[in-house]
């Protein structure tokens, strides 16, 4: 049953929409004739997507020596991307499980399309660490098995396994939760096709036979709802644990104990700007403003400068405790970093991830679409400097002068980065024409609520009320 | 094995009408079938007087095996099989089993609790269920009464019931 909600909130669907509308518009993007448009993009992905397995075919026969990391930094590019791509993995199941606990009915509208992009996110960022092991044939060792060697197990007191843990539960949940509220707008997507056409069958079998009876919707709401319960601590412990990766060494600007709520607070912030930078695409192409709109992009926008905050914060406060922990090495860490041969990486990061994101405190540039795709775009190149920041200008300079080096990425490396955002890509724009890319059942069950006509309508309920006379609003 | 079934459908428009047409008709003493619904429909499963799924105790089972399973694994392999010496710490270091063991909850009710929903609603992959109104999973709502065995006053009655609250329409249907 609805409850009250202040008519003075802004509408989430606009354009006088009813349930049979939702569904049309939702459905039209998976039917009809192949766009020229799409097609081109989806063959540019897929050729990018093939020249990093390309990449990734030749780190196998050649060996890690291809890349530019070396017996200094060990972990360059390669773990830099993993924690980026993890890191945009972190915004669909914040906004599908944390924003669902807290009754934000804003996410209704994009979380479809923001956890299908942490599943694609996901599935790039485990690339990394599984081709960094080099022998990627043996990759099963990290499992712990029965084996011939003692058996000799897995070490459970080490990060790296817990990442394994981690990642792999992450992806698997996203999944699942994914897959369950996918369920009935493939029912939808089956009954708007005739029965018995191939159309019909490949959505029953999407659908598992879905068709809406009272009890199984209970259940649903009750899977759900446990599945955030569940997935809001997860989100937040991947990538706590990504953080442990780093944090639990003994390596200066690693060995710090503010590294996972900044690591979670960056994941946040970088998964938000990718969400919009693809949605602000999507939402034109596919006609989806009605849906998808301006409140929904300053809410993402307000979120981008809560956690872009956190992070400067936490920027701030690494340079404050590594000069007030009189380690000379952590204080040259720091320096290094600032002030160093790679000097322009650390600016870049401090630019775009501190600085830019402020802009949001101006209302009138959190509601501007050309404005928001900028700092999305900024905030991506930001948090990929982030990572590069950590990860090599911590190792590059380490305890042993003599030991000293630069690091330069070969093409190997580059072409397999550049690959997965093709692979990331490809998926995403095959899930945009045969996947409901808007929730269309939930969408449905807040518009009587939070649509334009709905709120008209509650207006005029309350000022009957004489508690709002003189308020005059026109959606 | 292909049973047919009649059954006689309301169809309705709106979730709160179908809500006080639900509450009505079952005060009146007839037993609703099925209801189907686009959307989940809140004050529905009190209406119809649904029992409260037990789907998170289900959930809570699974996590507390993930969360003994995972334990109990990773002491048995540290302590007993194969202890390894790592840096000095016990065998049995607890804290260091924290994020597994934490995973491996998740995991388990994750998994346990979604297979369980489609086992119990029987739903899997290539299922193809009936479907009473394809317009039910787009905009409208449906009730169903199951007509066998019932005679022609019943329909009427029934038929009656579902227009004085709010059907749009009403039809038979053999299934």
């Amino acid at each position: 049953m609805s409850h009250f909600e202040s008519p003075i909130r802004e509408p989430l669907i606009t354009g006088n929409k009813t349930w049979k509308d939702i569904t049309n518009d939702i459905v039209v993007n998976t039917t009809g004739d192949i766009k020229p448009l799409w097609l081109i993009s989806v063959l540019i992905s897929a050729a990018v997507a093939a020249f990093g397995v390309f990449c990734i075919g030749w780190e196998v026969c050649y060996g890690i020596g291809t890349w530019g990391a070396n017996k200094t930094v060990g972990w360059a590019w390669d773990i830099t991307n993993f924690v980026w791509w993890i890191g945009i993995g972190h915004a669909g199941t914040l906004i599908s499980a944390i924003l669902l606990l807290f009754r934000q009915k804003w996410r209704t509208g994009v979380n479809r399309a923001a956890e299908a992009m942490t599943i694609f996110a996901v599935v790039c960022a485990g690339l990394f660490p599984v081709f960094h092991m080099g022998r990627v044939w043996d990759a099963f060792f990290i499992f712990p098995y029965p084996n011939t060697r003692g058996p000799l197990w897995t070490n459970f007191d080490s990060p790296l396994l817990w990442d394994v843990f981690a990642i792999s539960t992450y992806f698997s949940v996203s999944l699942l939760f994914w897959y369950t509220g996918l369920v009935p707008d493939f029912g939808t997507i089956r009954d708007q096709a005739k029965p018995g056409t191939t159309r019909w069958k490949i959505y029953n079998i999407l659908s598992f036979g879905w068709v809406g009876e009272a009890k199984h919707w209970e259940r649903w709401e009750s899977l759900s709802l446990i599945l955030a319960g569940l997935s809001t601590p997860l989100v937040l412990s991947v990538h706590t644990i990504v953080s442990f990766d780093f944090a639990t060494s003994v390596v200066p600007g690693w060995h710090t104990t503010i590294l996972p709520p900044y690591f979670v607070a960056g994941a946040i912030f970088s998964g938000f700007a990718m969400v919009l930078t693809l949605m602000l695409v999507a939402r034109k192409v596919m006609k989806l403003e009605d849906y998808i709109t301006i409140a929904h992009m300053e809410s993402m926008n307000k979120i981008l400068l809560l956690t872009g905050s956190m992070v400067g914060t936490a920027y701030l406060t690494e340079l404050f405790v590594a000069w007030y922990s009189g380690s000379i090495y952590e204080q040259y860490a720091f320096a290094n970093r600032a002030l160093g041969p790679l000097w322009w990486s650390y600016w870049i990061m401090m630019s775009c991830n501190l600085i830019f994101p402020q802009f949001f405190w101006i209302k009138k540039l959190r509601r501007h679409i050309g404005f928001t795709f900028f700092i999305s775009i900024v905030v991506n190149i930001g948090m990929w400097f982030e990572r590069f920041v950590i990860i090599v200008t911590s190792l590059y300079r380490d305890y042993l002068p003599s030991s000293w080096i630069d690091y330069r990425p070969t093409w190997v490396e580059v072409g397999l980065f550049v690959g997965t955002g093709g692979i990331f890509m490809t998926l995403f724009l095959l899930f945009c024409r045969f996947f409901p890319v808007v929730a269309i059942a939930e969408v449905k069950s807040i518009l009587k609520i939070s649509g334009n006509q709905g709120k008209k309508q509650q207006l005029e309920e309350v000022k009957e009320q004489k508690v709002y006379e003189n308020v005059e609003i026109n959606y | 094995m292909s049973t047919t079934k009649n059954l006689l459908v309301g169809i309705f428009d709106d979730d709160h009408t179908l809500i006080h047409a639900v509450e009505h008709i079952r005060h009146d003493g007839y037993k609703i079938g099925e209801v189907f619904t686009p959307f989940p429909v809140h004050g529905l499963e009190h209406a119809l007087d649904l029992r409260p799924t037990k789907l998170h105790t289900a959930g809570f089972m699974f996590g507390a095996t993930g969360t003994t399973f995972a334990l109990s694994f990773i002491t048995w392999i540290s302590t007993i099989n194969y202890p390894v010496n790592i840096g000095g710490k016990p065998f049995f270091s607890l804290p260091a089993w924290i994020p597994i063991t934490f995973e491996m909850t998740v995991l388990f009710a994750a998994w346990g609790m979604t297979l369980s929903f489609y086992y119990l609603c029987k739903l899997w992959p290539g299922k193809v269920n009936k479907i009473v109104d394809p317009r039910t999973t787009d905009h409208l709502f449906a009730m169903t009464f199951d007509l066998d065995g019932k005679d022609e006053a019943y329909i009427d009655k029934v038929s009656g019931l579902l227009k004085s609250n709010g059907a749009i329409e009403i039809y038979k249907k053999e299934l």
